[in-house]
């Protein structure tokens, strides 16, 4: 089980509804976010392009913040969800540093916090809150190693790039063209 | 932290990126949920109880679940399935909004102004029976002295509805609400003019099944009207061309496969050239235009030098680029949509230019046709038993005196000037009351709105928050907000018909109440019982559920009902005999209404006013995190969007040497500046002769303790409005502003540019 998740950029309108629905669905503090959205403005007037990104944690395969962490916190779960369990974490930050995607930040009780792909829900069979909240049905979530999975088909016949793919991290986030 | 994220949307993106989301440094957090233990579980949905309602943070009414936790504490609120302006969606202000409700600025008591002996003045707290008493005491007094007509009142949204119920009960309809003269007027009319129908609301817009969508300035995807986003995307997804007009890149330019960066204030021109096209190359709709349209031939000549060439030197699109663009709409008709857009009061000549859509629409055949415009339907909810509302001498129409002969609802600015003796209107508004709407930020002209209050003998306003509108009144009611309150039925037009319960997930917080119990107290007040007749809100909506086969029981558990449809299919059958509601039957290509009336029966383009030297127009529009001026003190949303920026366009950056992030105060054409600074973001985004702000931002009203100085008021800036001689909308977007790079207060010398 390998669970992913695909962002159409073709579709996303950048409204950050993911943000707040991330946010209201797994408490996230006021003034932290779990997930975030980057516009990107290419050319110049009137030649112009333009795509959202809705980023968050890639639960990478090759998960820097795992492999630095002191106590063992930071760990990757069933699925290659990266976790991170509070009550382990010491808060000494290590793993924010060592994120390329800068998906951590520390919780003002004291621990890191990040995306858990709401594992909460995944584990009923559910999706993440901000793939069932998108107004654009731009977020696809599910199994790769399923390939009737949501995420599987959005990428079978898309062409697709990964962020930071130099930082050798094999990202689980896939952003369609 | 902070610069590594703006290290990878460098790398990631080039130089243009900006990113939306939040910062992680050391911003300390305040934890809503307070008791929460380990930070990490959220409540399951299966612990917490989900109770039905319907979003109030925009018009849209989107159905939705409030979950409530086992404490009694709202966790989260989540679409309706069932729901077809949803889709079980909700947008990111109906997620958020949440923060309505958890607001800590809200009004929390009935507020009565009060003067000092050194005549500065107050708001003092008042018990719920003193303020009601207040305003019912005035409501009797303004009817004994002048008649209840002259009590007017400014409405909007539920709470809106709720007033008017109580108006119109009294004896007034002396009413306008800015979603007539500041947003949707000119379509409405228009429409009507053409096909002898509303467009209304949700849209009937057929996005989902178009094959080609044409947006005229509308930004779908930045203002959050959910359904059209929603099939905005399912349309990307069956490769539906979209043709973007629009003088700004906006979200939807960035989807399309044409975008027009037009030149501002010539949309007419550029449609009066398609029309030629379609004409003139012989592909528009004949079975349409020969079974359904009155006035072709008329319009053909009208047409007969309106060029490609001759728009070209109008709005800057190249020829070539109109013709294809007409060509493809031509290939796709009928499955076109023109879409009529919403907020469409720019240039005092927005009927015509609405006009202008409705007969390019007619020429393709695309009204009532699958991927056009569908024909919409809703439920009727019967009435609650009541006497009929008394009849007034006189109402919001007799304000006019004559102008806007084709209005369908009361003008704000006509309002206005009814309450200022100096203006010698016939009939004189001496109190007001309003509920819903913000009149400083919504509309132009602040002197105008200045001297209203200024004039009226007494003035009270029913609100959630202490918006700037609040400061003005005389009294003020604190609202329940839409988690807290049952509400009318919500039955919204839509493919089929549908109605969706609202009903209080939790009792109002502070010393709220719902607006229906607001004016069903100063009803009975004012011996008005009987269009009152019930102890609880419950019961009005129970007995119209019955009514209508259903019951409140049932809709506490389903939040949402279906209805078959009664009028008819979806679309027009092939070739099916329709008689529209104009005078001709038909679809008035040339309209016998409008030259009735005095006006051109054909839309003309006329020139606007261009900026001078150094100034540049000021366009306004949406962030999909916020609705109007109601949402920037809500945390989770201002969490998302804490302040509007002035777009600049590189080219003027740099004749500025104004540096992204940079504060400036803007200056209008009338010497009028921003109370706030303001911060640029250059972008490529914009032409080089115009700024864009999004509305909303630049609240001057310290008790929004978040929304205070965020950003500056467009609004403000709009001190110049034309007026629609034919709907009476207000025309917004003819002001210019210049930039200011010192503080104008701190040394107060004005600036000469």
């Amino acid at each position: 089980m390998r669970y992913a998740m695909a962002i159409d950029t073709k579709k996303c309108v950048g409204c950050a509804d993911c943000v707040v629905a991330c946010q209201t669905e797994n408490n996230v503090p006021h003034g932290y976010c779990r997930d975030w959205i980057v516009e990107n403005v290419e050319g110049t007037y009137p030649s112009l392009d333009m795509k959202f990104q809705s980023e968050r944690c890639n639960h990478c395969e090759n998960a820097p913040c795992v492999r630095c962490c002191p106590t063992g916190a930071s760990h990757i779960a069933e699925g290659g969800i990266v976790l991170v369990t509070h009550d382990d974490c010491i808060g000494c930050g290590a793993c924010v540093e060592a994120c390329p995607y800068d998906a951590r930040y520390m919780h003002p009780e004291g621990y890191v916090d990040k995306c858990t792909f709401c594992i909460q829900r995944v584990d009923k069979g559910e999706n993440p809150a901000c793939v069932d909240v998108c107004p654009t049905y731009c977020l696809h979530f599910g199994d790769l190693d399923d390939p009737n999975s949501n995420v599987s088909k959005a990428l079978k016949d898309r062409s697709w790039y990964v962020l930071a793919p130099e930082a050798g991290t094999e990202p689980q986030l896939y952003f369609l063209r | 932290m902070k610069t590594r994220r703006q290290f990878i949307k460098i790398s990631a993106a080039g130089a243009g990126a900006a990113a939306l989301g939040l910062h992680t440094l050391n911003v300390k957090g305040l934890n809503l949920f307070g008791e929460r233990e380990d930070g990490q579980t959220p409540a399951s949905d299966e612990e917490m109880t989900a109770i039905s309602t319907y979003c109030e943070v925009c018009f849209w009414k989107c159905a939705g679940w409030t979950y409530v936790d086992k404490k009694g504490k709202i966790r989260k609120i989540i679409g309706n399935k069932d729901d077809p302006n949803s889709n079980g969606r909700l947008c990111p202000r109906g997620t958020g909004g949440i923060g309505m409700y958890y607001d800590e600025d809200r009004l929390k008591t009935p507020l009565i102004r009060e003067t000092k002996k050194d005549g500065t003045q107050y708001f003092r707290k008042a018990s719920w029976d003193e303020a009601l008493k207040k305003i019912a005491d005035k409501m009797k007094e303004v009817k004994e002295k002048y008649g209840p007509e002259a009590f007017g009142y400014f409405n909007h949204g539920t709470p809106g509805g709720h007033l008017e119920h109580l108006m119109r009960s009294y004896g007034s309809e002396t009413n306008a609400e800015p979603a007539y003269a500041q947003c949707r007027g000119p379509r409405s009319v228009a429409y009507l003019a053409t096909f002898g129908a509303y467009i209304g609301s949700p849209e009937c817009t057929d996005i989902r099944d178009t094959r080609c969508m044409v947006l005229i300035g509308s930004h779908i995807g930045e203002n959050m009207h959910n359904q059209q986003v929603q099939e905005m995307s399912m349309a990307i997804d069956q490769n539906a061309t979209i043709i973007t007009v629009d003088p700004r890149f906006s979200t939807p330019a960035a989807k399309s496969k044409y975008w027009l960066p037009i030149k501002p204030a010539t949309d007419i021109a550029l449609l009066m050239a398609w029309i030629h096209v379609l004409i003139y190359e012989d592909i528009y709709n004949k079975d349409f235009v020969k079974k359904y349209t009155f006035g072709f031939d008329q319009l053909k000549e009208h047409v007969k030098n309106m060029t490609p060439e001759w728009a070209y030197g109008i709005t800057t699109i190249e020829p070539d680029l109109i013709r294809r663009t007409a060509r493809e709409m031509a290939g796709y008709a009928p499955a076109v949509l023109i879409h009529p857009g919403r907020h469409v009061v720019w240039y005092g000549d927005d009927t015509q230019r609405e006009r202008a859509m409705g007969i390019l629409t007619a020429l393709l055949g695309a009204w009532g046709k699958r991927g056009s415009l569908y024909l919409p339907e809703a439920k009727p909810i019967p009435k609650f038993p009541q006497p009929p509302y008394p009849e007034p001498k006189w109402m919001w129409k007799d304000l006019n005196e004559g102008r806007y002969p084709l209005a369908t609802m009361g003008i704000t600015t006509e309002l206005m000037k009814a309450c200022i003796p100096r203006f010698k209107r016939k009939h004189q508004v001496k109190a007001l009351m309003s509920a819903g709407a913000n009149l400083p930020i919504s509309m132009p002209d602040k002197p105008l709105l200045k001297e209203v209050f200024d004039s009226v003998e007494f003035f009270a306003v029913i609100d959630t928050m202490p918006m700037e509108v609040t400061g003005y009144a005389d009294v003020v009611l604190p609202e329940a907000t839409y988690l807290e309150r049952y509400d009318f039925l919500r039955s919204a037009q839509n493919r089929f018909p549908s109605v969706a319960l609202r009903m209080p997930a939790v009792k109002p917080k502070y010393e709220s109440k719902p607006a229906w119990w607001i004016v069903k107290q100063i009803g009975e007040r004012l011996g008005l019982h009987d269009y009152f007749n019930y102890d609880d809100y419950s019961e009005v909506l129970d007995w119209q559920l019955k009514q209508i086969g259903t019951s409140l029981e049932e809709m506490k558990k389903i939040g949402v009902k279906h209805f078959p449809r009664e009028t008819g299919a979806l679309y027009l059958a092939e070739n099916e005999d329709y008689q529209f509601n104009t005078n001709t039957g038909k679809v008035e290509l040339y309209s016998t209404e409008l030259e009735d009336k005095g006006f051109a029966p054909m839309p003309v383009y006329k020139e606007h006013p261009e900026p001078q030297q150094n100034f540049y127009r000021l366009i306004y529009g949406r962030a999909p995190m916020h609705t109007f001026s109601r949402t920037q003190n809500n945390h989770n949303l201002w969490d998302l969007m804490k302040q509007n920026t002035v777009w600049v366009n590189p080219t003027v950056a740099n004749l500025w040497s104004l540096k992204n992030g940079e504060k400036v105060w803007l200056k209008n054409q009338d010497g009028v500046v921003t109370d706030f600074a303001v911060e640029v973001r250059v972008t490529e985004r914009i032409r080089w002769d115009s700024v864009y702000m999004v509305h909303g931002f630049g609240h001057s009203d310290k008790k929004l303790k978040r929304a205070y100085g965020r950003g500056a008021s467009d609004e403000k800036m709009i001190t110049h409005y034309v007026s629609d001689p034919i709907s009476g909308g207000a025309g917004m977007r003819g002001n210019f502003v210049t930039f200011l790079k010192e503080n104008p207060k701190k040394d107060g010398k004005e600036d000469k540019a």
